[in-house]
């Protein structure tokens, strides 16, 4: 049978298939924080057993840290305590960490690809439902609980079924102002979000191949939000560029052999998927969502659909929306541009480039949170800073932040905000905070506008 | 891990699709180092408004329904990989979940702590909304030996799937990590013959 991009690196990994059961499945990186890993440790020690690979575990501090004064003791004391206890239990079992205020810090789906730790033919995990991101890199990459966390620790592997295979094919030309993260809310408006449940989702199609690894990122880390376990996007000379002469990337020969094996890596002619959709590329504009679920999303110029079922109406009454309005004009008071899914090198070259010359609108609180000290100081030698701050932009340090909000970095109860992040949950940003996910430009017009505006109509 | 066999009890309707872990468990709440506590923040935007005090329309605080099964919409458990949804359910009192669909994430999440995850068709999930409001008393029986589901009064049933591997680590009360760590030796050989990132 032919075998897909999927098959190949999964069918690589399997150590033993459980008969009627699920396979055991090797795991080449796992990348920990301080949230999701403290009672996996701790199920370890009351077992008495040892972590078996620690050299394959790669440790960050992200989603509890504040963006503020970072070189200071943390004021909040549960926040300190945790990363403490991150501190010791790598420290204790020999694990890289890098915490706060170290220059490789950062978020880890931003952290670890910049970095070179994730490459093309791997199984990584981590206790993060946004390890979709690393199948930018044509990696079998997925979130995992705590339990698995503690799985991986004690054997290097996990207990998983081999998941179904979904394939989403975007071709043609992507308009003016369409960016990777309205082509994802795009796929997850018109699937739904359980779409991919079940499945591992491979996205194919010239959009995807002339796409640069930080758009890539952004399509593969949205794959959760419509249930599908991971991401994955066949690597290709984009992909070795971005790579080479990265940190933990393989060097001169090496990174030469392993070109060839990751060049293998493709979805064979008619390889057959369990699922298939395809969409044309001049369909998609800016995108915005409207509701409570990253599925509930509209193109910018369009209205709120007209819904039915209950819970669409319960959404719909959070955010304070009616059915048939328009988002246009709304007033907007708060922007955030970060998160694992917005917080690279590139979205911040878009920002800046759409605000330079521009000042944000008196109303509006413009947070900007890069997804790493890398992408931090990436930003100063760039110089896109003195363009955040003449805007009047908050330009803050590296973390999680405002996307789900544990660190002080919080939308107030009732507020809108319009977001770069992944999820619109109720209160995902703060108590009774009212999120509404779009792109980085979309987030950069609304700051400037002071309320949601088709930015596009000003395009040639 | 507890062993999980057969049960009878009430449920408590919560008719909302899409229920992601982020109403679960709100993210301001996952600052804990151990898995204890996370029951009286159950639900917590949902169940409390902003002064604490108890959301009256909410099901978890009507006193008509009470019982160790959940019976939400369809999509439970969305979003967040956080173990501390199952945990809060878990220690909340709750022993199953119902609904016709589960997020694959919070689906292993539950087995890998005796929390079952059982999921019945649309159609089927109507009758048993229908039954609790009929009669909040209404029992339903869950046999996962049988892989049986059944509103008592009415005598509908509903076969349920189930991985045969979970199903049995359910009913013994064995977990992953046991069966992983018995293991070693075939991973260790796999190491052996294989490429090393």
């Amino acid at each position: 049978m032919k075998k897909t991009l999927f098959d190949k690196i999964w069918d690589a990994h399997v150590v033993e298939s459980i008969p009627a059961g699920p396979d055991i499945l090797y795991i080449d990186k796992h990348l920990i924080h301080e949230v999701t890993s403290p009672q996996a440790f701790n199920e370890l020690k009351e077992r008495g057993i040892s972590i078996l690979r620690p050299k394959q575990i790669v440790a960050t501090a992200d989603h509890n840290t504040p963006t503020e004064n970072q070189h200071l003791p943390i004021k909040d004391l549960l926040s300190r305590n945790q990363l403490k206890q991150l501190t010791k239990n790598c420290e204790d079992n020999n694990i890289t960490l890098y915490g706060l205020g170290h220059p490789y810090n950062g978020i880890v789906h931003v952290m670890a690809p910049e970095l070179g730790i994730t490459q093309p033919g791997m199984t990584l995990v981590c206790g993060d439902s946004h390890t979709s991101t690393h199948g930018a890199f044509g990696t079998i990459a997925f979130g995992i609980g705590t339990s698995q966390v503690a799985q991986v620790f004690a054997s290097q592997c996990l207990l998983v079924d081999k998941p179904k295979k979904l394939r989403v094919n975007v071709n043609g030309k992507l308009r003016d102002g369409v960016l990777p993260k309205d082509v994802i809310l795009y796929i997850i408006s018109k699937l739904g979000t359980n779409s991919g449940t079940g499945y591992f989702c491979e996205y194919a199609g010239n959009v995807f191949e002339e796409m640069s690894m930080e758009g890539r990122m952004t399509v593969c880390n949205m794959s959760i939000e419509m249930g599908a376990r991971g991401g994955l996007i066949a690597p290709d000379e984009t992909t070795f560029n971005y790579l080479e002469g990265k940190e933990f990337a393989p060097k001169g020969e090496d990174f030469e052999m392993m070109k060839v094996y990751w060049k293998s890596l493709k979805t064979e002619d008619d390889a057959e998927f369990d699922q298939e959709y395809s969409i044309d590329a001049s369909d998609i504009e800016p995108m915005i969502t409207y509701g409570t679920n990253p599925g509930m999303g509209i193109k910018l110029s369009d209205s709120i659909p007209k819904n039915t079922g209950k819970s669409d109406e319960k959404a719909l009454e959070y955010m304070g929306f009616k059915e048939g309005e328009f988002l246009i004009d709304k007033p907007i008071n708060y922007i955030f541009i970060g998160s694992c899914t917005n917080s690279r090198i590139e979205d911040f070259r878009t920002v800046a480039n759409y605000i330079k010359g521009k000042q944000k609108a008196a109303n509006v609180n413009a947070l900007i949170v890069p997804g790493s000290r890398q992408v931090a100081e990436q930003i100063k030698a760039e110089g896109l800073q003195h363009i955040f701050e003449e805007a009047g932009f908050s330009l803050r340090q590296p973390g999680c932040s405002a996307c789900l909000a544990m660190n002080d970095d919080k939308i107030p109860a009732g507020e809108y905000c319009v977001s770069t992040s992944n999820r619109n949950f109720e209160g995902r940003q703060g108590q009774g905070s009212r999120t509404l996910l779009a792109s980085p430009l979309t987030a950069a017009a609304t700051a400037i506008a002071g309320k949601i505006t088709n930015f596009t109509q000003n395009f040639n | 891990m507890e062993k999980f066999i057969s049960l009878t009890d009430t449920a408590v309707p919560l008719e909302i699709e899409n229920i992601d872990t982020d109403q679960i468990i709100p993210a301001r709440f996952l600052k804990a180092t151990d898995r204890e506590g996370f029951g009286e923040n159950l639900f917590r935007d949902w169940r409390f408004d902003k002064d604490g005090n108890p959301n009256s329309k909410f099901n978890l605080n009507n006193k008509k329904y009470k019982g160790s099964i959940l019976v939400a919409g369809n999509n439970f458990g969305c979003g967040s990989s956080r173990e501390h949804a199952a945990w809060a359910l878990k220690a909340y009192g709750f022993k199953v979940i119902v609904s016709s669909y589960f997020a694959d994430i919070f689906k292993g999440n539950s087995l890998n702590n005796g929390l079952l995850p059982l999921q019945v068709s649309p159609g089927f999930l109507k009758k048993i909304f229908k039954a609790i409001y009929t009669d909040s008393s209404e029992e339903l029986h869950v046999n996962l030996e049988n892989q049986l589901i059944k509103i008592t009064s009415t005598g509908e049933a509903e076969n349920f799937e189930i991985d045969p591997y979970k199903k049995n680590c359910l009913i013994n009360g064995f977990d992953d990590i046991d069966f992983l760590v018995s293991r070693k030796e075939a991973i260790q050989k796999f190491e052996e013959k294989t490429f090393q990132f």
